[in-house]
């Protein structure tokens, strides 16, 4: 388990982590499982397609949660993540044989000293296109 | 991107087809500021905990081990930061499920998700979660419905806020 950052060791724009993702078919199963949500356009190419969707999709809870985790492995505790929010910006579309690759960057935004915490500010992408915005995740390193 | 579907909803072509032909009514306004009661309480398991963990692609031993969790001052393995959209889902359903507040659920697209911590989640919490509508804007032809669901634990403290803005898209 990684040791928990120092805040006076951190500086804004400093890149903390970066990590790839193989999101396939199957990562999609599992979370519908995990999650309880069984939308089928996360897994059925014909109900996709008939909804006019380019294709199966990753649940965008998924692809908020994979991209939390970087965080989590640098900051050493998960309860450490004390706030989290994304927007979901653009669909991941899931190739039943390749899957779709997700690229995860995260970097300091914001230190504020005096409450021990850093904004960490997360860019997901497929395909060199981000899929999430506003993706900040405030760590607590008290 | 996801729907945001209200759980035991049957699957499938029945419901895609059933929202081509549903009415087109817009999203009440007045629902603005409505709270819906509290779901039943949900028991955060540990098995549970660990197979979310797993699906979102969770490595850290304190999500897994009870030794872990424990040594790093937990009292039981901690929860990812996204798990409690499963404890969300049942007040999201509500809402959905209000034929009074007009959300065609075949035409919501979930669009932002944020959860505020005040401590973890743990296996053995039992949680209760209220929804309220805190805000309902148009937005070139679209409405946007924001709904933050209040989650506590048994002694009715506050253990995180989870909201969510859904994107109910206007006509085609």
């Amino acid at each position: 388990m990684a040791a928990t950052p120092a805040l006076d060791s951190l500086a804004v724009g400093d890149e903390v982590a970066s990590v790839r993702h193989l999101v396939t078919r199957d990562s999609l199963v599992r979370y519908a499982g995990a999650s309880g949500d069984f939308n089928p356009i996360h897994y059925r190419d014909d109900i996709a397609e008939f909804v006019g969707l380019p294709g199966v999709l990753a649940h965008g809870m998924l692809t908020m949660g994979i991209a939390s985790q970087v965080v989590v492995d640098w900051v050493g505790d998960p309860a450490r993540v004390v706030d989290y929010q994304v927007r979901f910006t653009r669909p991941v579309v899931v190739d039943r044989n390749d899957g779709a690759t997700l690229d995860v960057v995260a970097k300091v935004a914001v230190i504020e000293a005096d409450a021990g915490r850093a904004r960490i500010d997360i860019v997901a992408s497929v395909d060199g296109k981000t899929v999430l915005g506003k993706a900040q995740a405030w760590v607590s390193l008290i | 991107m996801s729907r945001a579907v209200p759980a035991g909803r049957s699957s499938g072509e029945g419901r895609a087809s059933s929202v081509r032909r549903m009415k087109r009514v817009p999203v009440n306004p007045a629902i603005q500021g409505r709270s819906y009661p509290p779901v039943d309480a949900y028991l955060v398991g540990r098995e549970k905990v660990r197979e979310f963990a797993r699906a979102v692609f969770a490595t850290n031993p304190i999500h897994f081990e009870v030794e872990a969790a424990r040594a790093a001052g937990h009292a039981d393995v901690v929860a990812p930061t996204t798990f409690p959209v499963v404890v969300q889902e049942a007040t999201l359903a509500q809402l959905l499920g209000d034929a009074d507040a007009g959300i065609d659920f075949g035409r919501v697209v979930h669009g932002d998700q944020r959860f505020e911590y005040s401590r973890p989640v743990v296996a053995g919490d039992e949680l209760t979660a209220h929804l309220t509508v805190t805000s309902v804007k148009s937005l070139g032809g679209n409405s946007m419905v924001t709904a933050s669901t209040v989650i506590d634990d048994a002694a009715g403290e506050h253990v995180v806020t989870a909201t969510s803005t859904l994107v109910v898209r206007g006509e085609d």
